[in-house]
């Protein structure tokens, strides 16, 4: 076999942490090789040394079969390595022209050089994107802008390319899409490297996977000669179990009933429109949408950090509406939003972990002085219940793995004992391990009798999990699904608003039967 | 009549020019995503070791030179502590700012007591370059061509430096380069863009343009030291503030700057115009002078919450401004 990439002994340390250890790894040409591995394994780590972000401590780096230095990302483009990252490295003022002509080279000193237009448009072709030059990164849709960024490394002449989690953000159909687009640059001799995971995504597009485990290279494997179970093993190290858990339970009344809520996002432009639903004690509502759909509006509206235009928002018969974020919290409301960031809502990433306890009830502490000793003890509790990986209570919560930080972020909104917990993106960007101790915790505040809402990105993990989905697109309500009766394709179709089935046989979604609404408020 | 008129247009374009040079300056490091608050102090040093310079060797364009390479000097240390030891922006700005302005008075003071004084500028070759420069029959033109042919060399140099900095930005590839740093650091330097070299070069070039402002304001003066009172006069923070004006556009800022230099003939012409109209202007007078001196800062208050208050008016302003890049940064 002839390789594109051949890892011998690659280490990296960051400080006293290790990242990588002796890693050893090869790609052929030609091939999509999957990288599998869980939060904190060492797979971006790993793939920025081939993007010349980092530099290896020890080991060797072969390219086509000669030793190669990669000391910054100038060199890996040289080496025709293409990286599309997580996070797109776009310039949003710019144009999709734009962005990609900074990266190109020998063209001349001005952006509107003689072939570079044509140039472009002839690999968007040839691949078979469709995209507007002239679009404005800032006005682009997620898909866009990672096509934008695919067709970027493929114009600077890349033929290994790495993906470092590109589905994350994609629906079901863009994923398909993608995938045809990966397949269509394999048979074109480029050979690829995609970071997920998604162990079905693995299966579908992946010629071998390569597994990382702690930091540590396991082993790898042909896909077709192995199936998800013994990947997750390899993976985890150790045997669990691959279903979540649905405990079905007693309905109760409707705990929290939203009708005709409209909010306006940031801009100024309408991000919820004229939305109906409620949430049940004992039930899990999942969102599903479109990344910026209007998600993140709808839980600020309802946690009382975002002023609302119309509508009305009932908990437990009494509105909530232009009541103070504490004030609602009070009430028993709780929320907690996973941005793209990760640290940057609810946590305070310089603090510790006792200090963001402390943030949440500083003001149940009588007098002036800050009541520290107990809430370290409820930072323990936090520790233990949620199995928080952490040298002490003490630390930074910037120091720990995202997994943690998650961990301990839902570990304090649970604490305060909600009745109804709204959370945004709790697996943002972790592994199945952690992944599954999250669904536990949710599990269980529902055996409690707490009405959750889940906005949540994977929709298998939402179908699994949830027991009913409410689908927006541009923030309207599209349906509201029960998770038994339903298939992955049709909440795509009305993410996109292909299909809408709010009005069905008469009824309503939304607006439940035994509403606590009385007639005349419902109307209003 | 129509003299007050022109020698009113013609000081506008005088006014405005010291503001030109500390704006594009400033213009052109903000764009690399840096925020340098000391264009106070860099014009300070540019104007007096540029003025002495120039003095000594009686050639305005080796003032122009000494006084560039002064102030991008004082750039070169800003882009040191902050791009490459990582300090802050704005303490290392105001730093600046305080030792610039104290070096100013430290010379001044310091030569002013010396045997020889501080050097006068009437009279000398020095005095007769920068003297405004009669272009044949352009400068002949009634009216406009008084004023706005009839000035000295560094009033052209300034406005050449706006158009240039526009082609720049807007046309080229290290415009386009330049630009992207200052959105998005990350994205330039995974596309192999050298962001240190880049804000390095670029801030001492716009420190540099800054210096010229400063120098264009000492020569402006007479070239007289006064231990009271600094050339630069608050300049340095117009700018600042007219950067967020223009909207971080070279093109703009020619036009914002003209704005400024409006207030401030008034501030020296009212009452020349007073007198040329008392009907109509007379009421001018009745202003006290020192509102008219107050008036450019006032100006800079109102310009800076009208900008503010539409989003629109920001939307030139770099989105990574202010914060230092660290490539290994997670």
């Amino acid at each position: 076999m002839e390789f594109a990439i051949e890892l011998k002994g690659i280490s990296k340390s960051f400080g006293p942490v290790a990242a990588n250890k002796n890693i050893n790894l090869s790609l052929a040409k030609g091939e999509i090789l999957a990288l599998l591995g869980e939060n904190g394994s060492g797979k971006t780590t790993l793939m920025n040394m081939l993007s010349g972000i980092y530099m290896p401590d020890s080991g060797s780096i072969f390219i086509d079969g000669k030793k190669v230095e990669i000391n910054s990302p100038e060199d890996s483009s040289k080496l025709g390595i293409g990286m599309v990252h997580q996070h797109f490295k776009l310039v949003e003022k710019f144009t999709a022209l734009e962005n990609i002509r900074i990266g190109i080279r020998n063209e001349g000193r001005l952006v509107h050089g003689a072939d570079v237009r044509k140039k472009i448009e002839d690999t968007a072709a040839k691949f078979g994107f469709e995209i507007d030059l002239d679009k404005k990164v800032a006005n682009m849709a997620v898909s866009e802008k990672q096509t934008l960024e695919i067709l970027k490394v493929l114009c600077y002449g890349a033929k290994i390319i790495i993906l470092d989690e590109p589905t994350a953000v994609l629906t079901v159909q863009e994923i398909d899409r993608l995938f045809a687009v990966l397949r269509k640059m394999r048979e074109d001799g480029h050979s690829i490297i995609i970071i997920t995971h998604k162990l079905n995504e693995v299966m579908a597009i992946s010629d071998r996977v390569a597994i990382l485990r702690h930091g540590e290279y396991i082993s790898t494997v042909v896909t077709k000669e192995t199936d998800e179970k013994t990947l997750t093993e390899l993976m985890v190290g150790r045997k669990i179990s691959l279903n979540i858990d649905r405990p079905i339970m007693e309905k109760t009344h409707p705990l929290l009933e939203i009708r005709d809520l409209t909010v306006k996002n940031d801009e100024g432009a309408v991000a919820i429109d004229h939305i109906n639903f409620y949430i049940r004690g004992g039930e899990m509502l999942g969102v599903a949408g479109i990344a910026g759909s209007g998600q993140k509006e709808l839980c600020e509206a309802i946690a009382g950090l975002r002023k609302i235009e119309e509508g009305q928002m009932i908990h437990e018969g009494e509105s909530i509406v232009g009541m103070s974020p504490k004030k609602i919290l009070e009430h028993g409301i709780s929320m907690s939003f996973i941005p793209e960031d990760r640290l940057g809502m609810g946590l305070a990433p310089s603090l510790s972990i006792t200090d963001n306890m402390i943030l949440k009830n500083y003001n149940e502490a009588k007098g002036i002085f800050v009541d520290r000793k107990s809430a370290r003890a409820e930072a323990q509790k936090v520790i233990d219940r949620l199995e928080v990986i952490t040298p002490s209570t003490e630390t930074p919560v910037r120091r720990l793995s995202g997994g943690n930080v998650q961990k301990v972020l839902l570990g304090r909104e649970i604490k305060s004992g909600p009745n109804v917990l709204v959370t945004a993106y709790p697996v943002r960007g972790l592994d199945i391990n952690s992944s599954y101790t999250i669904y536990n915790i949710l599990n269980e505040e529902k055996k409690k009798g707490v009405g959750i809402l889940f906005v949540g990105e994977d929709l298998d993990v939402m179908l699994e999990l949830c027991d009913k989905i409410m689908v927006i697109c541009h923030g309207r309500l599209q349906g509201v699904v029960n998770s038994d009766h339903t298939t992955k394709e049709e909440i795509g179709l009305m993410m996109t608003g292909t299909i809408n089935i709010v009005n069905k046989e008469g009824k309503t979604d939304g607006i439940a039967k035994d509403s606590a609404f009385t007639d005349e408020e419902g109307k209003a | 009549m129509l003299d007050v008129f022109t020698l009113f247009l013609f000081n506008i374009i005088v006014y405005n020019i010291p503001l030109l040079y500390g704006t594009t300056g400033e213009i052109m490091i903000e764009k690399s995503g840096s925020l340098n608050l000391g264009v106070e102090g860099t014009m300070a040093i540019g104007a007096v070791v540029g003025y002495l310079a120039g003095a000594k060797t009686d050639s305005l364009l080796v003032a122009c030179l000494v006084s560039f390479i002064a102030s991008g000097l004082v750039g070169a240390l800003f882009s040191f502590l902050t791009v490459t030891l990582q300090a802050n922006q704005n303490v290392t700005g105001l730093t600046i700012t305080t030792f610039g302005v104290a070096f100013y008075y430290f010379i001044g003071n310091a030569l002013s007591n010396s045997a020889g004084g501080w050097p006068k500028l009437n009279g000398t070759a020095f005095d007769m370059q920068s003297q405004p420069i009669h272009i044949p029959f352009i400068s002949d033109i009634p009216f406009v061509g008084k004023a706005l042919f009839s000035h000295g060399i560094l009033v052209y140099v300034g406005i050449l430096i706006a158009v240039l900095m526009w082609f720049y930005f807007n046309k080229t590839v290290p415009g386009l380069k330049l630009r992207a740093i200052g959105e998005n650091p990350a994205a330039a330097d995974s596309l192999g863009v050298n962001v240190t070299l880049y804000k390095y070069t670029h801030i001492i070039i716009g420190s540099g343009i800054m210096g010229l402002g400063g120098l264009y304001m000492g020569l402006n003066l007479g070239g007289a030291f006064e231990g009271s009172n600094c050339w630069i006069n608050g300049y340095g923070w117009i700018s600042i503030a007219l950067v967020i004006f223009a909207n971080w556009s070279p093109a703009k800022a020619l036009l914002g700057t003209l704005i400024f230099g409006f207030f401030n003939t008034l501030r020296v012409q009212n009452a020349a115009l007073a007198y040329a109209f008392p009907d109509a202007l007379g009421w001018l007078t009745k202003i006290p002078s020192h509102f008219f001196s107050a008036l450019p800062f006032i100006i800079t208050l109102i310009v800076l919450i009208i900008s503010s208050l539409t989003s629109k008016g920001r939307s030139g302003e770099p989105q990574a401004i202010g914060r230092n890049y660290y490539r290994e940064d997670r």
